[in-house]
Protein backbone atom coordinates (compact mmCIF):
# COMPACT_ATOMS: atom_id res chain seq x y z
CA UNK A 1 0.00 0.00 0.00
CA UNK A 2 1.55 3.28 -1.02
CA UNK A 3 1.89 6.07 1.49
CA UNK A 4 0.02 8.63 -0.61
CA UNK A 5 -3.02 6.32 -0.73
CA UNK A 6 -3.04 6.26 3.07
CA UNK A 7 -2.68 10.03 3.24
CA UNK A 8 -5.49 10.51 0.73
CA UNK A 9 -7.89 8.30 2.66
CA UNK A 10 -6.80 9.88 5.93
CA UNK A 11 -7.62 13.36 4.65
CA UNK A 12 -10.95 12.12 3.32
CA UNK A 13 -11.90 10.47 6.63
CA UNK A 14 -10.97 13.52 8.66
CA UNK A 15 -12.83 15.83 6.28
CA UNK A 16 -15.90 13.62 6.34
CA UNK A 17 -15.87 13.41 10.11
CA UNK A 18 -15.50 17.17 10.42
CA UNK A 19 -18.26 17.82 7.89
CA UNK A 20 -20.66 15.39 9.60
CA UNK A 21 -20.08 17.02 12.97
CA UNK A 22 -20.34 20.53 11.52
CA UNK A 23 -23.58 19.74 9.74
CA UNK A 24 -25.00 18.07 12.85
CA UNK A 25 -23.97 21.13 14.88
CA UNK A 26 -25.65 23.54 12.54
CA UNK A 27 -28.66 21.23 12.19
CA UNK A 28 -29.46 22.04 15.80
CA UNK A 29 -29.32 25.73 14.92
CA UNK A 30 -31.27 25.18 11.69
CA UNK A 31 -33.90 23.19 13.55
CA UNK A 32 -34.53 26.02 15.95
CA UNK A 33 -34.57 28.58 13.16
CA UNK A 34 -36.90 26.51 10.97
CA UNK A 35 -39.19 25.89 13.94
CA UNK A 36 -39.23 29.62 14.63
CA UNK A 37 -39.98 30.58 11.03
CA UNK A 38 -42.74 28.00 10.77
CA UNK A 39 -44.29 29.50 13.89
CA UNK A 40 -43.90 33.18 12.86
CA UNK A 41 -41.01 33.73 15.26
CA UNK A 42 -37.36 34.72 14.84
CA UNK A 43 -35.50 31.95 16.65
CA UNK A 44 -32.10 32.34 18.32
CA UNK A 45 -30.50 35.59 17.15
CA UNK A 46 -28.38 36.81 20.06
CA UNK A 47 -25.09 34.88 19.80
CA UNK A 48 -23.27 36.44 16.87
CA UNK A 49 -24.95 37.80 13.72
CA UNK A 50 -28.30 35.99 13.20
CA UNK A 51 -27.37 33.79 16.18
CA UNK A 52 -24.79 31.96 14.09
CA UNK A 53 -22.69 31.14 17.17
CA UNK A 54 -25.63 29.57 19.01
CA UNK A 55 -24.39 25.96 18.53
CA UNK A 56 -21.08 26.91 20.18
CA UNK A 57 -22.93 28.45 23.11
CA UNK A 58 -25.05 25.30 23.41
CA UNK A 59 -21.94 23.13 23.27
CA UNK A 60 -20.21 25.12 26.00
CA UNK A 61 -23.35 24.91 28.09
CA UNK A 62 -23.43 21.12 27.67
CA UNK A 63 -19.79 20.75 28.71
CA UNK A 64 -20.26 22.93 31.77
CA UNK A 65 -23.23 20.98 33.13
CA UNK A 66 -22.77 18.69 36.08
CA UNK A 67 -22.19 15.06 35.20
CA UNK A 68 -24.60 12.83 37.08
CA UNK A 69 -24.58 9.03 37.10
CA UNK A 70 -27.57 7.64 39.03
CA UNK A 71 -26.62 5.58 42.08
CA UNK A 72 -28.29 2.38 40.93
CA UNK A 73 -27.40 2.66 37.27
CA UNK A 74 -25.13 0.15 35.61
CA UNK A 75 -22.19 2.55 35.40
CA UNK A 76 -20.25 0.92 32.62
CA UNK A 77 -23.22 0.49 30.28
CA UNK A 78 -24.47 3.92 31.26
CA UNK A 79 -21.26 5.38 29.87
CA UNK A 80 -21.13 3.10 26.82
CA UNK A 81 -24.65 4.03 25.65
CA UNK A 82 -24.05 7.56 24.35
CA UNK A 83 -20.68 6.57 22.89
CA UNK A 84 -22.27 3.74 20.96
CA UNK A 85 -25.04 6.00 19.69
CA UNK A 86 -22.44 8.48 18.49
CA UNK A 87 -20.19 5.83 16.95
CA UNK A 88 -23.01 4.21 14.99
CA UNK A 89 -24.10 7.60 13.75
CA UNK A 90 -20.62 8.57 12.56
CA UNK A 91 -19.52 5.44 10.68
CA UNK A 92 -22.46 5.45 8.28
CA UNK A 93 -20.94 7.98 5.90
CA UNK A 94 -17.91 5.82 5.04
CA UNK A 95 -19.42 4.08 2.01
CA UNK A 96 -21.20 7.07 0.48
CA UNK A 97 -19.73 8.14 -2.87
CA UNK A 98 -19.51 11.91 -2.44
CA UNK A 99 -18.57 12.73 -6.01
CA UNK A 100 -17.17 11.49 -9.27
CA UNK A 101 -13.46 10.68 -9.45
CA UNK A 102 -11.53 13.89 -9.21
CA UNK A 103 -8.23 14.86 -10.82
CA UNK A 104 -5.85 16.47 -8.34
CA UNK A 105 -2.72 17.30 -10.29
CA UNK A 106 -2.16 14.06 -12.21
CA UNK A 107 -3.67 11.84 -9.55
CA UNK A 108 -7.17 10.35 -9.72
CA UNK A 109 -8.84 10.73 -6.31
CA UNK A 110 -11.93 8.73 -5.41
CA UNK A 111 -14.30 10.83 -3.32
CA UNK A 112 -15.34 7.81 -1.29
CA UNK A 113 -13.69 6.38 1.79
CA UNK A 114 -14.28 2.78 0.84
CA UNK A 115 -16.23 1.11 -1.94
CA UNK A 116 -17.29 -2.20 -0.44
CA UNK A 117 -19.48 -4.25 -2.76
CA UNK A 118 -22.22 -4.63 -0.14
CA UNK A 119 -22.31 -0.93 0.68
CA UNK A 120 -26.07 -0.86 0.90
CA UNK A 121 -26.12 -3.69 3.44
CA UNK A 122 -23.41 -1.92 5.43
CA UNK A 123 -25.52 1.25 5.65
CA UNK A 124 -28.52 -0.81 6.59
CA UNK A 125 -26.57 -2.60 9.31
CA UNK A 126 -25.18 0.63 10.74
CA UNK A 127 -28.62 2.22 10.88
CA UNK A 128 -29.93 -0.87 12.67
CA UNK A 129 -27.05 -0.77 15.15
CA UNK A 130 -28.01 2.79 16.07
CA UNK A 131 -30.84 1.54 18.25
CA UNK A 132 -28.36 -0.25 20.57
CA UNK A 133 -27.15 3.09 21.92
CA UNK A 134 -30.71 3.99 22.84
CA UNK A 135 -31.46 0.54 24.27
CA UNK A 136 -28.31 0.28 26.37
CA UNK A 137 -28.69 3.82 27.65
CA UNK A 138 -32.34 3.28 28.50
CA UNK A 139 -31.69 -0.02 30.24
CA UNK A 140 -28.60 1.09 32.16
CA UNK A 141 -30.38 4.14 33.57
CA UNK A 142 -32.37 1.90 35.92
CA UNK A 143 -35.45 4.04 35.44
CA UNK A 144 -38.80 2.70 34.32
CA UNK A 145 -39.48 5.53 31.90
CA UNK A 146 -36.09 5.06 30.30
CA UNK A 147 -36.69 1.33 30.07
CA UNK A 148 -40.13 1.82 28.50
CA UNK A 149 -38.57 4.19 26.03
CA UNK A 150 -35.83 1.68 25.20
CA UNK A 151 -38.42 -1.02 24.59
CA UNK A 152 -40.40 1.32 22.38
CA UNK A 153 -37.29 2.28 20.43
CA UNK A 154 -36.32 -1.36 19.91
CA UNK A 155 -39.71 -2.54 18.72
CA UNK A 156 -40.20 0.54 16.55
CA UNK A 157 -36.84 0.12 14.88
CA UNK A 158 -37.30 -3.59 14.27
CA UNK A 159 -40.76 -3.05 12.81
CA UNK A 160 -39.69 -0.33 10.43
CA UNK A 161 -36.46 -2.05 9.42
CA UNK A 162 -38.54 -4.74 7.75
CA UNK A 163 -40.45 -2.30 5.56
CA UNK A 164 -37.22 -0.42 4.85
CA UNK A 165 -35.43 -3.60 3.80
CA UNK A 166 -38.31 -4.61 1.56
CA UNK A 167 -38.34 -1.21 -0.14
CA UNK A 168 -34.59 -1.58 -0.75
CA UNK A 169 -35.15 -5.01 -2.35
CA UNK A 170 -37.38 -3.36 -4.94
CA UNK A 171 -34.62 -0.84 -5.54
CA UNK A 172 -32.11 -3.65 -5.99
CA UNK A 173 -34.31 -5.18 -8.67
CA UNK A 174 -33.92 -1.93 -10.61
CA UNK A 175 -30.22 -1.31 -10.00
CA UNK A 176 -28.85 -4.89 -9.98
CA UNK A 177 -26.10 -3.85 -7.58
CA UNK A 178 -25.45 -3.49 -3.86
CA UNK A 179 -22.47 -1.19 -4.31
CA UNK A 180 -23.43 2.39 -3.59
CA UNK A 181 -20.85 3.64 -6.08
CA UNK A 182 -22.49 1.58 -8.77
CA UNK A 183 -26.02 2.61 -7.80
CA UNK A 184 -25.19 6.30 -7.84
CA UNK A 185 -23.24 6.26 -11.08
CA UNK A 186 -26.15 4.48 -12.81
CA UNK A 187 -28.33 7.51 -12.12
CA UNK A 188 -26.35 9.67 -14.54
CA UNK A 189 -27.87 13.02 -15.40
CA UNK A 190 -31.56 13.04 -14.61
CA UNK A 191 -32.00 9.26 -14.68
CA UNK A 192 -32.78 9.16 -10.98
CA UNK A 193 -34.14 6.07 -9.22
CA UNK A 194 -37.05 7.98 -7.76
CA UNK A 195 -38.71 8.00 -11.21
CA UNK A 196 -38.64 4.17 -11.22
CA UNK A 197 -39.35 3.65 -7.52
CA UNK A 198 -41.67 6.44 -6.30
CA UNK A 199 -43.57 4.16 -3.94
CA UNK A 200 -40.36 2.54 -2.75
CA UNK A 201 -38.94 5.98 -2.01
CA UNK A 202 -42.03 6.95 -0.03
CA UNK A 203 -41.80 3.79 2.08
CA UNK A 204 -38.07 4.24 2.55
CA UNK A 205 -38.55 7.84 3.65
CA UNK A 206 -41.27 7.03 6.19
CA UNK A 207 -39.05 4.26 7.57
CA UNK A 208 -36.08 6.62 7.70
CA UNK A 209 -38.16 8.98 9.87
CA UNK A 210 -38.93 6.07 12.17
CA UNK A 211 -35.34 4.78 12.26
CA UNK A 212 -33.93 8.16 13.20
CA UNK A 213 -36.59 8.57 15.92
CA UNK A 214 -37.73 11.83 14.41
CA UNK A 215 -41.22 13.29 14.67
CA UNK A 216 -43.88 12.04 13.98
CA UNK A 217 -42.26 8.79 15.15
CA UNK A 218 -40.30 10.18 18.11
CA UNK A 219 -42.02 7.90 20.59
CA UNK A 220 -38.80 6.83 22.35
CA UNK A 221 -38.27 10.36 23.65
CA UNK A 222 -41.92 11.25 23.97
CA UNK A 223 -41.73 14.13 26.46
CA UNK A 224 -45.40 14.09 27.37
CA UNK A 225 -45.50 10.45 28.42
CA UNK A 226 -41.95 9.41 29.22
CA UNK A 227 -40.29 12.65 30.37
CA UNK A 228 -37.66 12.46 27.66
CA UNK A 229 -37.41 8.69 27.62
CA UNK A 230 -34.07 6.97 27.24
CA UNK A 231 -31.98 10.10 27.92
CA UNK A 232 -33.98 11.12 30.98
CA UNK A 233 -31.17 10.27 33.44
CA UNK A 234 -28.42 11.69 31.29
CA UNK A 235 -26.83 15.06 31.77
CA UNK A 236 -23.89 17.06 30.50
CA UNK A 237 -22.09 15.86 27.37
CA UNK A 238 -23.57 12.35 27.57
CA UNK A 239 -26.95 13.89 26.89
CA UNK A 240 -25.24 16.05 24.30
CA UNK A 241 -23.98 12.92 22.55
CA UNK A 242 -27.47 11.46 22.33
CA UNK A 243 -28.94 14.66 20.96
CA UNK A 244 -26.02 15.07 18.60
CA UNK A 245 -26.25 11.46 17.39
CA UNK A 246 -29.85 12.10 16.41
CA UNK A 247 -28.79 14.95 14.16
CA UNK A 248 -25.94 12.97 12.63
CA UNK A 249 -28.39 10.14 11.98
CA UNK A 250 -30.65 12.62 10.27
CA UNK A 251 -27.74 13.75 8.10
CA UNK A 252 -26.82 10.15 7.23
CA UNK A 253 -30.44 9.27 6.41
CA UNK A 254 -30.76 12.34 4.21
CA UNK A 255 -27.52 11.38 2.48
CA UNK A 256 -28.67 7.83 1.86
CA UNK A 257 -32.02 9.00 0.48
CA UNK A 258 -30.33 11.54 -1.77
CA UNK A 259 -27.82 8.94 -2.98
CA UNK A 260 -30.21 6.02 -3.50
CA UNK A 261 -33.22 7.79 -4.97
CA UNK A 262 -32.24 11.32 -5.98
CA UNK A 263 -29.09 10.65 -7.95
CA UNK A 264 -26.44 11.61 -5.41
CA UNK A 265 -23.97 13.86 -7.18
CA UNK A 266 -25.80 13.56 -10.52
CA UNK A 267 -27.73 16.49 -11.92
CA UNK A 268 -29.23 17.32 -15.31
CA UNK A 269 -26.67 18.93 -17.60
CA UNK A 270 -23.70 17.40 -15.81
CA UNK A 271 -21.92 16.43 -19.03
CA UNK A 272 -22.03 20.04 -20.20
CA UNK A 273 -20.71 21.24 -16.84
CA UNK A 274 -17.95 18.60 -16.92
CA UNK A 275 -16.74 20.06 -20.21
CA UNK A 276 -16.98 23.57 -18.83
CA UNK A 277 -15.26 23.09 -15.46
CA UNK A 278 -12.71 20.37 -16.22
CA UNK A 279 -11.91 17.16 -14.35
CA UNK A 280 -10.94 18.88 -11.07
CA UNK A 281 -13.80 21.24 -10.43
CA UNK A 282 -16.74 19.44 -12.09
CA UNK A 283 -16.78 16.60 -9.50
CA UNK A 284 -16.63 19.16 -6.71
CA UNK A 285 -19.58 20.97 -8.26
CA UNK A 286 -21.43 17.64 -8.29
CA UNK A 287 -20.58 17.21 -4.62
CA UNK A 288 -22.00 20.65 -3.90
CA UNK A 289 -25.22 19.63 -5.70
CA UNK A 290 -25.26 16.46 -3.58
CA UNK A 291 -25.04 18.54 -0.42
CA UNK A 292 -27.86 20.78 -1.65
CA UNK A 293 -30.05 17.69 -1.98
CA UNK A 294 -28.99 16.56 1.50
CA UNK A 295 -29.86 19.95 2.97
CA UNK A 296 -33.23 19.84 1.24
CA UNK A 297 -33.92 16.50 2.93
CA UNK A 298 -32.75 17.79 6.31
CA UNK A 299 -35.08 20.74 5.87
CA UNK A 300 -37.88 18.33 5.04
CA UNK A 301 -37.18 16.36 8.23
CA UNK A 302 -37.54 19.58 10.22
CA UNK A 303 -40.54 20.80 8.27
CA UNK A 304 -42.36 17.53 9.03
CA UNK A 305 -41.35 17.67 12.68
CA UNK A 306 -43.04 21.03 13.15
CA UNK A 307 -46.15 20.04 11.22
CA UNK A 308 -47.29 16.57 12.20
CA UNK A 309 -48.20 15.54 15.74
CA UNK A 310 -46.74 12.36 17.20
CA UNK A 311 -48.39 9.04 16.37
CA UNK A 312 -49.99 6.99 19.07
CA UNK A 313 -48.06 3.78 19.72
CA UNK A 314 -50.72 1.43 18.33
CA UNK A 315 -51.05 3.69 15.27
CA UNK A 316 -47.30 3.48 14.78
CA UNK A 317 -47.34 -0.30 14.92
CA UNK A 318 -50.38 -0.71 12.69
CA UNK A 319 -48.90 1.71 10.16
CA UNK A 320 -45.67 -0.27 10.13
CA UNK A 321 -47.01 -3.79 10.07
CA UNK A 322 -50.37 -3.42 8.33
CA UNK A 323 -49.56 -0.47 6.08
CA UNK A 324 -45.96 -0.24 5.01
CA UNK A 325 -44.95 -3.92 4.92
CA UNK A 326 -47.82 -5.05 2.62
CA UNK A 327 -47.23 -1.97 0.46
CA UNK A 328 -43.53 -2.74 0.23
CA UNK A 329 -44.24 -6.36 -0.74
CA UNK A 330 -46.72 -5.20 -3.37
CA UNK A 331 -44.06 -2.82 -4.63
CA UNK A 332 -41.58 -5.69 -5.01
CA UNK A 333 -44.12 -7.80 -6.91
CA UNK A 334 -45.09 -4.98 -9.27
CA UNK A 335 -41.46 -4.00 -9.85
CA UNK A 336 -40.57 -7.62 -10.56
CA UNK A 337 -43.42 -8.06 -13.05
CA UNK A 338 -42.60 -4.81 -14.86
CA UNK A 339 -38.90 -5.71 -15.09
CA UNK A 340 -39.70 -9.22 -16.33
CA UNK A 341 -42.05 -7.82 -18.97
CA UNK A 342 -39.67 -5.10 -20.19
CA UNK A 343 -36.75 -7.53 -20.41
CA UNK A 344 -38.66 -10.20 -22.33
CA UNK A 345 -40.80 -8.21 -24.72
CA UNK B 1 -85.68 16.28 23.78
CA UNK B 2 -85.33 19.03 21.21
CA UNK B 3 -82.42 21.37 21.87
CA UNK B 4 -83.56 24.97 22.36
CA UNK B 5 -80.31 26.67 21.43
CA UNK B 6 -79.86 24.51 18.33
CA UNK B 7 -76.13 24.42 19.09
CA UNK B 8 -76.02 20.81 20.19
CA UNK B 9 -74.06 18.57 17.86
CA UNK B 10 -74.09 14.83 18.14
CA UNK B 11 -70.61 13.51 17.38
CA UNK B 12 -70.33 10.20 15.65
CA UNK B 13 -66.92 8.57 15.47
CA UNK B 14 -66.83 7.01 12.06
CA UNK B 15 -64.01 4.70 10.99
CA UNK B 16 -61.44 6.50 8.82
CA UNK B 17 -62.04 6.26 5.10
CA UNK B 18 -59.30 5.17 2.72
CA UNK B 19 -57.82 8.63 2.10
CA UNK B 20 -57.73 9.33 5.82
CA UNK B 21 -56.11 6.00 6.57
CA UNK B 22 -53.37 6.80 4.05
CA UNK B 23 -52.48 9.91 6.14
CA UNK B 24 -50.83 11.42 3.06
CA UNK B 25 -53.52 13.94 1.97
CA UNK B 26 -53.79 15.27 5.51
CA UNK B 27 -50.00 15.43 5.82
CA UNK B 28 -49.72 17.31 2.51
CA UNK B 29 -52.31 19.88 3.55
CA UNK B 30 -50.57 20.27 6.91
CA UNK B 31 -47.24 20.82 5.22
CA UNK B 32 -48.69 23.52 2.93
CA UNK B 33 -50.12 25.30 5.97
CA UNK B 34 -46.81 25.36 7.80
CA UNK B 35 -44.75 26.37 4.77
CA UNK B 36 -47.16 29.29 4.32
CA UNK B 37 -46.11 30.50 7.74
CA UNK B 38 -42.44 30.11 6.81
CA UNK B 39 -42.69 33.16 4.55
CA UNK B 40 -44.84 35.26 6.85
CA UNK B 41 -43.41 38.18 8.72
CA UNK B 42 -42.44 37.13 12.26
CA UNK B 43 -44.56 38.63 15.01
CA UNK B 44 -41.53 38.99 17.27
CA UNK B 45 -40.63 42.39 18.75
CA UNK B 46 -36.88 42.39 19.46
CA UNK B 47 -37.42 43.91 22.86
CA UNK B 48 -34.35 45.69 24.15
CA UNK B 49 -33.57 47.24 20.76
CA UNK B 50 -37.12 47.67 19.62
CA UNK B 51 -40.01 48.71 21.84
CA UNK B 52 -43.65 48.33 21.17
CA UNK B 53 -45.73 51.49 21.50
CA UNK B 54 -47.73 51.69 24.70
CA UNK B 55 -51.49 52.07 24.54
CA UNK B 56 -52.87 55.49 25.53
CA UNK B 57 -54.16 54.28 28.88
CA UNK B 58 -50.87 52.58 29.74
CA UNK B 59 -49.78 52.94 33.37
CA UNK B 60 -46.03 52.64 33.87
CA UNK B 61 -43.48 54.11 36.24
CA UNK B 62 -44.58 57.10 38.29
CA UNK B 63 -43.21 60.55 37.79
CA UNK B 64 -43.56 63.54 40.12
CA UNK B 65 -44.43 66.55 38.01
CA UNK B 66 -43.21 70.13 38.02
CA UNK B 67 -45.27 73.19 37.18
CA UNK B 68 -44.63 75.59 34.29
CA UNK B 69 -41.93 77.40 36.34
CA UNK B 70 -40.11 74.21 37.16
CA UNK B 71 -41.28 73.93 40.75
CA UNK B 72 -42.30 70.62 42.27
CA UNK B 73 -46.05 70.37 42.43
CA UNK B 74 -46.26 67.86 45.28
CA UNK B 75 -47.38 69.34 48.56
CA UNK B 76 -47.01 66.15 50.62
CA UNK B 77 -50.68 65.98 51.51
CA UNK B 78 -50.46 62.20 51.68
CA UNK B 79 -53.66 61.50 49.72
CA UNK B 80 -51.77 59.27 47.31
CA UNK B 81 -50.35 57.21 50.17
CA UNK B 82 -53.82 57.00 51.69
CA UNK B 83 -55.46 55.93 48.47
CA UNK B 84 -52.81 53.38 47.65
CA UNK B 85 -54.34 49.89 48.09
CA UNK B 86 -50.89 48.28 48.15
CA UNK B 87 -49.41 50.71 50.64
CA UNK B 88 -46.50 51.34 48.37
CA UNK B 89 -46.11 55.07 48.97
CA UNK B 90 -44.53 56.82 51.94
CA UNK B 91 -43.38 60.39 52.35
CA UNK B 92 -41.98 62.88 54.87
CA UNK B 93 -43.26 66.43 54.65
CA UNK B 94 -41.15 69.52 55.22
CA UNK B 95 -41.79 73.26 55.32
CA UNK B 96 -40.54 75.41 52.49
CA UNK B 97 -37.84 78.00 53.40
CA UNK B 98 -37.98 81.46 51.97
CA UNK B 99 -35.08 80.89 49.63
CA UNK B 100 -36.68 77.71 48.24
CA UNK B 101 -39.65 79.43 46.56
CA UNK B 102 -38.28 78.66 43.16
CA UNK B 103 -38.07 74.93 44.02
CA UNK B 104 -41.45 74.08 45.55
CA UNK B 105 -44.81 75.47 44.55
CA UNK B 106 -46.62 75.12 47.87
CA UNK B 107 -45.52 76.04 51.38
CA UNK B 108 -45.24 72.38 52.27
CA UNK B 109 -43.34 69.86 50.22
CA UNK B 110 -42.17 66.23 50.37
CA UNK B 111 -38.58 66.05 51.50
CA UNK B 112 -38.66 62.29 51.12
CA UNK B 113 -41.02 60.55 48.73
CA UNK B 114 -40.68 56.81 48.23
CA UNK B 115 -42.60 54.28 46.19
CA UNK B 116 -41.89 50.58 46.62
CA UNK B 117 -42.12 49.26 43.11
CA UNK B 118 -42.44 45.68 44.34
CA UNK B 119 -45.61 46.59 46.22
CA UNK B 120 -47.07 48.87 43.58
CA UNK B 121 -49.82 47.29 41.49
CA UNK B 122 -50.01 50.16 39.00
CA UNK B 123 -53.71 50.73 39.62
CA UNK B 124 -53.43 54.49 39.11
CA UNK B 125 -55.41 55.44 42.22
CA UNK B 126 -52.61 57.78 43.41
CA UNK B 127 -52.91 59.62 40.12
CA UNK B 128 -56.66 59.99 40.65
CA UNK B 129 -56.33 61.00 44.29
CA UNK B 130 -53.76 63.75 43.74
CA UNK B 131 -55.36 67.22 44.09
CA UNK B 132 -52.25 68.97 42.74
CA UNK B 133 -51.78 66.96 39.54
CA UNK B 134 -48.35 66.06 40.87
CA UNK B 135 -48.12 62.33 40.17
CA UNK B 136 -48.72 60.50 36.93
CA UNK B 137 -48.01 56.92 35.90
CA UNK B 138 -46.75 57.94 32.48
CA UNK B 139 -43.26 56.43 32.54
CA UNK B 140 -41.80 53.32 30.94
CA UNK B 141 -41.72 49.77 32.31
CA UNK B 142 -40.03 49.61 35.72
CA UNK B 143 -36.73 47.82 35.07
CA UNK B 144 -35.66 44.60 36.75
CA UNK B 145 -33.07 44.61 39.52
CA UNK B 146 -31.27 42.23 41.87
CA UNK B 147 -31.97 43.53 45.40
CA UNK B 148 -35.23 44.40 47.10
CA UNK B 149 -33.86 47.67 48.41
CA UNK B 150 -33.19 48.85 44.89
CA UNK B 151 -36.89 48.72 44.10
CA UNK B 152 -37.70 51.47 46.57
CA UNK B 153 -37.63 54.50 44.32
CA UNK B 154 -36.90 57.86 45.92
CA UNK B 155 -37.24 61.38 44.60
CA UNK B 156 -34.01 60.99 42.64
CA UNK B 157 -35.75 58.56 40.32
CA UNK B 158 -39.30 59.84 40.50
CA UNK B 159 -39.13 63.63 40.09
CA UNK B 160 -39.22 64.96 36.58
CA UNK B 161 -36.01 66.46 35.24
CA UNK B 162 -35.72 70.21 36.09
CA UNK B 163 -37.18 72.61 33.56
CA UNK B 164 -33.84 74.22 32.68
CA UNK B 165 -32.24 70.96 31.74
CA UNK B 166 -35.28 70.08 29.62
CA UNK B 167 -34.99 73.45 27.87
CA UNK B 168 -31.25 73.00 27.40
CA UNK B 169 -31.78 69.66 25.71
CA UNK B 170 -34.35 71.18 23.40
Amino acid sequence: MEIDFVIEKFILVIALFAISLLIAMYSTYAERKVAAFLQDRLGPDRAGPFGILQPLADGVKMFMKEEIIPANANKWLFMVGPGLAMLCACIGTAVIPWGQDMMVGDRLVKLQVTDINVGLLYIFGVISLGVYGVMIGGWASNNKYSLLSAIRAASQNISYEIAMGLSIIALLLVTNSLSLREIVSQQHGFNWNVWYQPLGFLIFMVCAFAETNRAPFDLPECEAELNGGYHMEYSSMKLGFYLFAEYINMFVSSTVMAALYFGGYNYPGMDYMAGLLGPTWAPLFGTAIFFLKIFAFIFFFMWVRWTIPRFRYDQLMSLGWKGLIPLAIANIVITGIVIALTNNF
Amino acid sequence: MESLSNKKKVLVSKPLNFAERMYLPAIASGLTTTIGHFFKKPATVKYPEQEREFSINWRGMHSLKRDEQGRERCTACGLCALSCPAEAITMIAAERKNDEKHLYREEKYASVYEINMLRCIFCGLCEEACPKEAIYLDGPIVPADYLRKDFIYGKDKLVEAPLESVLEVK
